[in-house]
């Protein structure tokens, strides 16, 4: 059925880069399901349903990596044999890490604050723009992804990452609120 | 035994032919059976006229019997009469003394974790009680279509978990039902109001019943339906607004709070009624035959009525404001408020709704019957009746799954509202040395602590050569189909091991039991399971047929050369003869040695529609 071996850019017929359009991935996708999907096929043979639902569930992973600018980047750093382990690689830089460090301190402070969830909602806003800014920096390393930019891309990576914890973790003691409530 | 499906009308071979399929509601109260006639839903009436089934099975020692009369009986007849089956499927003995229901059947556990309740007849387990609900509505629906159902869509609460969905999909194969998918109930609705085409934003479906309430915010972008919250109170509704009214006539008319059986039974019908009356009119006589046969008679304006009811009104505002903060949105985001559930016909609940999300709420269509509707319009594209239908419902997965980890903790493998259908992996490693054998707990729900989230199932992978701690690479893969129903398989990496379950709940039904309560139903007590068996194998073969001879017909000639047509025409025409015989595992065996004939052909297809509809903006090549 759908070539897997293809990667997830051309499964969506997109040239292969860290810089896409989020509305045409999004319109390929749905094209791309309205006919591979298993309602397409609830009233096929076994096995056609079984190959659509494959199919449907590596579209649907394909979108998934495509869409999110860290999946994004943890991807293509792949395509080009960089495998990034999430989990044990950790930035180096002092000064970002402090930084990490003083926001750690005010999302804890924020907590006690009169109107939490204000509090909460400003450091978040102020992490986006800082994403923001690093999926810019991204975008360069990939235009002609030397060796040398393609390390760049995995320090930014690690420090995306650092940033979007601090944004699951505000979250969660969003969440710790509710539940006083 | 006769080839009946091979003559009946609806199962002709001849493609594109209209297909008979339903939707069906599955209520907690009511459920109801819905098709698209002449291009329009309809919900489908029994023969006199009524729509709602009364969700009501009564055992007797010789029948179930199902609806208005089961529903009759409930008062002189408790302990063999099952209300509310929904509230009781795919849960445990535990949890169902946990959910607080003072419910006054008798409970047997049985060899599994399935709860069965005692009745004269025998032991009936929800999915039973479930199974002749479906059946009754099944019926009703092929005397009325004059055919077989090829196909139903059955809608579930977008909050159903892995093991509720599964138990349902199980009553509908005990009643001999092919799901062609299991629906959300909000997004059912949501479809039965055409919001899929054109209708771009968050909509709020407000669902309140006669005993339970859900509120769900889905966001539609193009088709594609996602659930961002969902939020209720199961022990509120309509029921309770009449209890209100009732409780006020009792005030004004004197009656003591000791009044027997009847006259309570007398009080709630009146209550009802008059609530009922004050849709339209302003005003309401109320009348009541007291325990000295004399007579009271009292006047209720829908202005004292909205009194009465507005605290249960505020009480369905706040799982909709906390819905609505689980999902990051203020009121006034919310572009659309469909209205779903007998009560939704107050006027009081529709304007203060209004109010509360600033629009004026859908209501065009019947609230009982919205769900129902949607169901049928999705069936009968399901069913490939619409082969041009551009909508597609992408529907997510409600709940996190994830697995035990060390300290009773959770690890999520697949978050809620990711798009289904999905499969995720997820590598863990021994932490013994030399260990062989690893426990899988498979969980579902969104907290940290295993004993916050609803336990699905317990496998165990064995066979793991000894290696020193942390050394194997243990692969876990979650998959979720399109029904929201989830599969695990762990693999030990360097070696291969594998062990797979397809996951039967912890409060599900193993097959072998399913068997067995097809033997025990009553409708097959004289039915043999070979000949059951017989029925369905050539029910399949004429699908596989019709299939692939369409298939054929739109492109056989394209894709395949004179060798492939003519090896594809061979198999086909084995299936066909065999098909006419009565051995069911002839027939079986030639369904599989065709779908093997044609693997090739049914994949160059796939390929050929993708690259359909990736052609003209291609950058590269398909092929």
């Amino acid at each position: 059925m759908l070539d897997f071996s293809k990667n997830y850019f051309e499964l969506f017929g997109l040239p292969v880069g860290y810089i896409l359009d989020g509305d045409q991935l999004a319109e390929r996708f749905r094209e791309l399901q309205r006919v591979v999907h298993p309602d397409r096929y609830a009233n096929a043979s076994d096995q056609e349903r079984r190959l659509s639902m494959q199919g449907a569930t590596l579209i649907n992973e394909a979108f998934q990596t495509l869409k999110d600018p860290i999946r994004r980047a943890h991807y293509l750093l792949s395509l080009h044999g960089i495998d990034t382990d999430v989990e044990k690689e950790t930035t180096r830089d002092t000064a970002f890490l402090m930084g990490q460090l003083e926001l750690r301190e005010q999302l804890e402070a924020a907590r006690h604050k009169a109107d939490p969830y204000a509090a909460i909602d400003e450091l978040v806003t102020d992490i986006n723009q800082r994403i923001t800014s690093l999926v810019g920096q991204m975008a360069l390393q990939f235009e002609t992804a030397t060796p040398e930019q393609l390390e760049a891309a995995r320090e930014i990576l690690r420090k995306m990452q650092f940033l979007q914890k601090f944004i699951s973790d505000s979250e969660e003691l969003e969440a710790e609120l509710d539940e006083l409530l | 035994m006769a080839l009946l499906q091979l003559s009946e009308p609806g199962q002709s071979t001849a493609p594109h032919q209209h297909r008979l399929a339903a939707g069906i509601d599955l209520g907690t109260t009511n459920s109801l059976v819905a098709t698209v006639r002449s291009g329009k839903a309809i919900t489908l009436p029994d023969s006199e006229g009524r729509h709602l089934l009364p969700s009501v099975v009564r055992y007797t020692e010789q029948d179930a019997i199902v609806g208005h009369a089961a529903k009759a009986a409930a008062a002189t007849d408790p302990l063999n009469t099952i209300v509310s089956a929904k509230r009781l499927i795919g849960r445990g003995v535990d949890e169902l003394k946990s959910l607080g229901n003072r419910l006054p059947y008798e409970f047997r556990q049985g060899e599994t974790a399935v709860p069965r309740i005692h009745t004269v007849s025998r032991d009936v387990s929800a999915v039973e009680v479930s199974a002749e609900i479906l059946k009754a509505l099944a019926r009703r629906a092929q005397e009325s279509l004059d055919g077989e159902l090829e196909g139903v869509v059955i809608t579930v609460p977008a909050y159903f978990d892995d093991a509720q969905r599964q138990a349902t999909k199980d009553a509908a194969k005990l009643a001999g039902l092919r799901v062609l998918r299991l629906l959300n109930e909000p997004t059912a609705a949501a479809v039965a109001y055409g919001l899929d085409s054109e209708s771009d934003g968050i909509h709020a479906i407000y669902d309140l019943g006669g005993g339970t309430f859900d509120i769900s915010i889905l966001r539609l972008n193009r088709g594609v339906f996602e659930v961002l919250a969902t939020g209720g109170d199961s022990a509120l509704g309509g029921d309770d607004f009449d209890r209100l009214v009732a409780e006020w006539m009792m005030q004004q008319a004197g009656i003591r709070d000791d009044a027997d059986h009847a006259m309570l039974r007398r009080l709630m019908r009146e209550a009802c009624d008059a609530k009922e009356a004050l849709t339209d009119a302003e005003s309401t006589t109320v009348r009541l035959e007291l325990e000295d046969g004399s007579h009271w008679q009292g006047e209720l304006s829908r202005e004292q009525f909205n009194a009465l009811v507005d605290p249960l009104i505020r009480n369905t505002l706040g799982p909709c404001r906390r819905a609505l903060r689980d999902a990051g949105l203020r009121p006034d985001e919310i572009r659309d408020v469909v209205m779903v559930g007998g009560s939704t016909r107050v006027p009081r609940v529709r304007q203060r709704v209004g109010e509360f999300f600033t629009t004026e709420p859908l209501v065009e269509l019947d609230p009982d019957r919205v769900v129902a509707i949607g169901a049928a319009i999705q069936a009968d594209i399901l069913v490939g009746n619409k082969p041009d239908e551009e909508m597609l419902l992408l529907d997510v997965n409600p709940l996190s799954l994830g697995i035990e980890t060390m300290g009773g903790l959770v690890e999520k493998i697949i978050p809620r509202n990711t798009t289904i259908p999905v499969a995720r992996a997820q590598e863990f490693t021994t932490f013994k040395d030399g260990q062989t054998a690893m426990a899988i707990h498979v969980l579902q729900g969104e907290r940290e602590l295993i004993s916050d989230c609803r336990s699905l199932a317990r496998f165990e992978l064995r066979g793991i050569p000894p290696m020193v701690a942390g050394a194997a690479r243990i692969k876990v893969t979650f998959s979720v189909d399109a029904d929201g129903l989830l599969g695990v398989e762990a693999e030990e990496e360097s070696t291969g091991v594998k062990a797979s379950i397809e996951v039967k709940p912890s409060y599900g039904l193993t097959d072998n039991e399913i068997e067995g309560m097809l033997r025990d139903s009553i409708d097959h007590a004289a039915d043999d399971m070979a000949v059951r068996r017989l029925r369905e194998q050539q029910v399949e073969a004429q699908r596989v047929i019709e299939a692939l001879k369409g298939a054929l017909t739109d492109d056989g000639d394209e894709l395949l050369d004179a060798d492939e047509r003519q090896q594809v025409s061979l198999a086909l025409s084995r299936l066909e003869e065999v098909a006419q015989g009565e051995d069911s595992q002839r027939i079986k065996d030639q369904i599989e040695a065709l779908e093997k004939a044609c693997e090739f052909y049914v994949e160059r297809r796939m390929n050929a529609n993708v690259r359909k509809a990736m052609s003209g903006h291609s950058v590269e090549d398909f092929e």
